[in-house]
Order: structure tokens, then sequence, then C-alpha cells
């Protein structure tokens, strides 16, 4: 199975004034293709730079990251926003749709930074993604008239249209309901049915038993790390849950 | 990110925000119509004056006596009785860059017809008067060489006088008026010129053939002055140098001493006057100028609320791909959208404010295409100037600290 993501006795250490925080103290972490991943861990245990650093925002202090091949600590910023352009899909918790602006001109939006994307083609891959995320009935919809668990959809969207090697989702039901968010986990394990590779961060349990392993995080490093046993279908659990009125 | 997308996102940042964009814009246009309108009526002060100087006559270069002295008394201003008839002639035959030359005589008194009369002046010059001081006979006809040689008592009326002697729109020509005394046969009326620069109403004065004015009327043997045209504007300075050397010369002027005679050109004038008009422009230009500053500095003021406002969007920009540069681009294009388009706006409202100034006050205003594109070059400048900082500040954000803004 190939390797996605291959992390390598990886260190961050911040400089607050004089006290250096160190953020990850030497991880060791491999996401192989078509995996579901969910990070898990307390705050200030290092999952957040974790997700930063395997987003390419930020650069490790030492160690090794290799994502899709390419190892990441030779490369510009310049460089770095290419790659993240070109195979990363970002999904955050507050969504960080451009406001007043519709769903499909959101979900363009990473392709507007992609010159060898012609605006025929950047609209037919935003609607297909639009599609997959079942909001093609709201493409002209814009955030102020989606519900959060629609606007997350849009971000999903977002996140697919420029077909990335990794999806990484911050804490992206941390914002939503019970019912709401396992839609939204019901909608990444359906893209990773289809072969998504995703690498969430969470810090509830059941939505971290959506995925195919957790990463359990503590003070910089991993704790443990497990194949997901009783893994939860989000569609069967939505089923038990009454539909709010 | 080619330029196409880089406009659209521009475009639709501003649009999320019409009023706002508006305002800013408003400084631009506000600055930018008064820096059209205030240059509009500068020019267009500065060309009135021109038209009115050029309108005394036809590249008119002027001779009047010197100042008398005597006994170390300067006696003011063209009180010599130094030109002659004769220096007419000789300027006529010695200088070719003098088209047309004529002497003038004046005097003031009382016209009088019936039961009217009118304080105005009697102008005595020959027949070269109408094209030197570029004059129309309105009706009737100018007096001939004969009626010139022969002294006649034959005149040419302005309109005041018409007016005031025979009442408005009555034809004069062919009556009989008194001028101090010496009866003035009317043979025509002068087109009207109305008022000059100085206010003077041109149409106030009798025009009579120089020889019955200097020797009927005034009984002297100098003239007071001599009104030439030179063959065009470029050759006044020309025909005054030879003006000067001819009539030095007819004056048997030695070469250390001084000329008893002054001459002057139009262009001279038109300079003096010009200049005036220059700072008059410059001085409105400058105001409207810091208006213009003003908007920019408004546009800058949005442009960093922008940034801050928008950090989370700069920080996702960068997040799913956006450079440095790209967000440098994208805020710089919505700065200079705004001041372009404000410019071209401004233009429009500046040409139409100077219209309307120009017909309320009758005034003649010259909108110049140089301003215009002055205008639409200064904007585009201040655009990228007072949009260089916010952008600049937008482009070195950390993708990561700006995502987590609140």
């Amino acid at each position: 199975m190939k390797k996605l993501i291959e992390i390598v006795k990886l260190k961050k250490d911040y400089f607050v004034g004089e006290v250096t925080v160190h953020a990850l103290r030497g991880v060791d972490m491999v996401v192989n293709e078509g995996e579901f991943v969910a990070i898990m861990g307390a705050s200030g245990s290092g999952k957040s730079t974790m997700l930063n650093i395997i987003g390419c925002l930020d650069k490790p202090t030492s160690g090794e990251y290799i994502l899709d091949g390419i190892g990441i600590s030779a490369l510009s910023r310049n460089e770095l926003s290419s790659l993240r352009n070109r195979k990363l899909g970002f999904v955050f918790q507050t969504y960080n749709l451009l406001p007043r602006t519709n769903a499909l001109d959101n979900v363009e939006l990473p392709l507007m930074y992609n010159s060898s994307v012609k605006s025929k083609e950047r609209r037919e891959r935003a609607l297909a993604a639009l599609e997959s995320v079942g909001l093609s009935d709201r493409i002209h919809h814009k955030p102020n008239q989606l519900s959060g668990g629609q606007q997350q959809r849009v971000a999903i969207a977002r996140s697919l249209v420029n077909d990335p090697v990794v999806i990484l989702a911050d804490e992206a039901t941390g914002n939503l309901d019970t019912r709401t968010s396992y839609e939204i986990m019901a909608l990444f394990q359906e893209l990773n049915r289809k072969g998504k590779t995703i690498v969430f961060v969470t810090h509830e349990t059941d939505i971290a038993r959506c995925a195919t392993r957790n990463v359990i995080f503590k003070d910089g490093v991993i704790l443990r790390e497990y194949e997901v046993k009783d893994r939860i279908n989000a569609i069967e659990m939505l089923a038990s849950i009454p539909e709010a009125d | 990110m080619s330029i196409k997308n880089l406009l659209k996102i521009a475009m639709n940042a501003l649009l999320r925000n019409k009023l706002r964009a508006f305002l800013t814009m408003l400084g631009i246009i506000i600055g930018v119509a008064s820096v059209i309108a205030m240059l509009g009526i500068g020019q267009g002060s500065k060309l009135s004056i021109q038209q009115q100087i050029a309108g005394m006559g036809l590249n008119l270069v002027t001779v009047v006596p010197g100042s008398q002295q005597r006994g170390g008394v300067q006696f003011g201003a063209s009180t010599m009785q130094s030109l002659k008839e004769s220096d007419v002639a000789a300027i006529l035959s010695d200088c070719p860059a003098v088209l047309a030359a004529t002497p003038e005589v004046r005097g003031n008194g009382q016209a009088v017809f019936g039961a009217l009369n009118w304080p105005t002046s009697l102008y005595g010059e020959n027949e070269s008067y109408l094209q030197i001081r570029e004059r129309t006979v309105e009706s009737g006809r100018m007096f001939t060489y004969q009626e010139l040689n022969g002294a006649a008592k034959v005149c040419l009326l302005g309109k005041t006088v018409v007016k005031n002697l025979f009442g408005e729109g009555a034809d004069p020509v062919g009556q009989v008026i008194r001028f101090k005394k010496i009866p003035f046969q009317v043979i025509g009326v002068l087109g009207s010129k109305g008022l000059n620069t100085f206010g003077q109403d041109q149409d106030d004065l009798i025009l009579a053939p120089f020889t019955t004015v200097q020797k009927r009327v005034l009984a002297i043997t100098w003239v007071q002055s001599i009104y030439t045209s030179a063959v065009d504007s470029k050759s006044t300075d020309a025909a005054q140098t030879q003006i000067e050397e001819t009539v030095r010369r007819v004056h048997k002027i030695r070469a250390s001493d001084q000329n008893d005679f002054t001459i002057r050109n139009q262009t001279e004038l038109l300079s003096t006057f010009s200049s005036v008009s220059d700072i008059l422009t410059v001085l409105l230009g400058a105001i409207a100028g810091i208006s213009l500053l003003v908007g920019g500095i408004g546009i800058m003021n949005i442009m960093y609320v922008s940034v801050t406002e928008r950090t989370r969007e700069i920080g996702l920009r960068m997040a799913i791909g956006g450079k440095g540069f790209d967000i440098l681009l994208q805020f710089l294009t919505e700065s200079i959208l705004l001041s372009i388009t404000g410019g071209v706006i401004g233009i429009l409202l500046g040409i139409a404010a100077s219209k309307i100034i120009g017909s309320a006050m009758s005034w003649p205003i010259v909108v110049l295409p140089s301003s215009e594109i002055l205008s639409f070059a200064v904007c585009t400048v201040i655009g990228i100037f007072f949009g260089w900082y916010p952008a600049r500040k937008a482009a070195s954000l950390d993708p990561i600290d700006a995502l987590r803004y609140e």
C-alpha cells in the first residue's frame, strides 16, 4: 500500500518570548492511501500543530515529512502554496467560506489559484464537487442562506475540487449538532469508500470511531495508535438518532 | 494567477461591500472632479484673457511717446509729443514685419445730436484701423482715403454712442452729429465689441479720419500713439525691433541716448496675464490635488480595514494555495480598481461640473485632454501607492494565525 504521508522523528518548537515550547517532540507517523485517520488528543497535545505541518502550513523544526513522495523541508513558501493547491484539501471547524459569495464560487476558489485550469473546466469541476456532497440544488445559495451542515458540505466540496491526495479536516464537526455531525461523517466515510485519504482531527471519541484508525496525541508525542475495531457506520448511526423537529 | 481571475476576485470582493466601495471611491471622485473642474476654470480664464487681449488688435505692436523729463523731473508716461505722422510712413516703408500701421489721436468731449448728448471719446485713425484693431463696420461704410486726405468731417459711431444719441436700434447713417461744436456726418456704425479685459466699453467711441481729428478738433501736430499689426503672430518681436530701429533713426536718436518712445507688443501683455492665470490654475489645481490626496488616504484606510476584517479570508486563500504574491496582487487590484473607477467617474463628473459652471457663469471652460489623462494616471498611481502597504500587510500574514484570527 502506498505511503501518502510519511513522518519521521518530527519535532516542532515554538519560541514564545524567551520560552521554548516543544509542541511536537519526535513523532513518527505514516498514513497510507485510502486510510481514514482520526487524530485525537486534549488541547495542547500537539494535534493541531501536527495537522498544520501535515497541511504544509508550517514547517517542522527537525525531522522529515514526505507528502506523496515530496520532501517538504526544502520547499519555499511559494512552493508550499503550490503543493497545498495541488495535493491537499482543507476543511475547517468554522467552514471559512467567503461571505456573500455563492456556493459555486466558493468551491471554485482553489482552482482560481491553479492557472492550468480554465474557467469552463473550473465550473464543471465545482459543479461535480457540489454534486458529490449532495448540494446540486444549492449552488447559487450564499453561506448565510445555508445551514451549518450545508456550509460544511460546501467547504468539503471546496476541499475536493482540486482532487487532492489527502483531505485534512480540523474539528470539522466541532460547530455542528450530533445529527449533522454524523451526516458530515457519513459524507467523509462515503468519500473514503471511494478512495479518498482523510486525516481528521477531533476530540470527540464517537466521531473518531467513524475513522479506520485512531492516533492519540499527548504532550507532543503519539500516546497510542490503533485500528478501529468497532467502527461506527455514520449512516446507521443517523438512523438511530431521532430527527430534530 | 491570470489577470482575468485576479480582476474577477477583486470585483467580487468589492461588490460584497458595495456601499463601502462607493464611499471609498467618493473621495477619489470628488478629488478628480475638482481637479478637472479647477483646471478647466483656470485654463478657461487664461483663454478668455488671451481672447480679449488678442481682440484688442491683430498681432498688435503699439508705439507711444516716452515720458517727458524736465530738470530731472519725470512727467509720466506718454507725455512727450515726440511721435509724428511721418513716423507712421517710415514704419510702413522700412519695417517688413509690419503689415499695417495707423496713427491715433483722441479727444474726449460731448457728442450732441438734437436734444440728446453723450460724453465719449473721438478717435482719429487712418483707413487701416479696422484691420489692425479687428473691428467691423455694421452698417454704412468706412471713410475713404480721399476723406482721410481731405480731413473730411465724417465719422463712424460705436454702438453705445448710437444708443445714447439715437436710441436703441436706430440707424444714424446720414445724420449729422456735433462733437465739440464741430459737425460730423455719420457714415457708418461700428460692429459691437463689448467690454475689454479692463472693463472698458469698446463701443463707446466715435471714429473719424486721423487728419480731421488732429487738425480740426485737437489742433495738434503730434500723434498720441501708433498702432501697427505684425504680419503674423510670430513676428511681433521682429516687428518691435524693426520699429524701434526705424523710429530711432527718424528721430535721430544717438546710440547713447534713450528712446523718446515706448513700444509694447501683445505678446508681452499676453505673457503677463497668462502668468497670472497660470498661477491661478496652479493654485486651484493644488487645492483640488490635496482633496485627491485625501481621497487616496481614504482608500488606504479602507484597504487596511479590509485587510484586518478579511484576515480569515486571507488565511483561507493561502491555505488553499494562494501565494503571498497572489494576495498582494488581489488587494492591489482592489485598490487600483477603486481608484480607477473613482477616477473615471470623477473625470466625467468634472467635465459635467465644468460645463455647468461654464454656462452658469458664462465663462469659457477648457477641459484639456491632458488634464484628463493626468488625473487618470494620478489615480492609478494613487491606487498602487496607497494600496501597496495594506496589500503587503495582507501578503505577509501567516496562514495559520490568519485562519485562527477572531
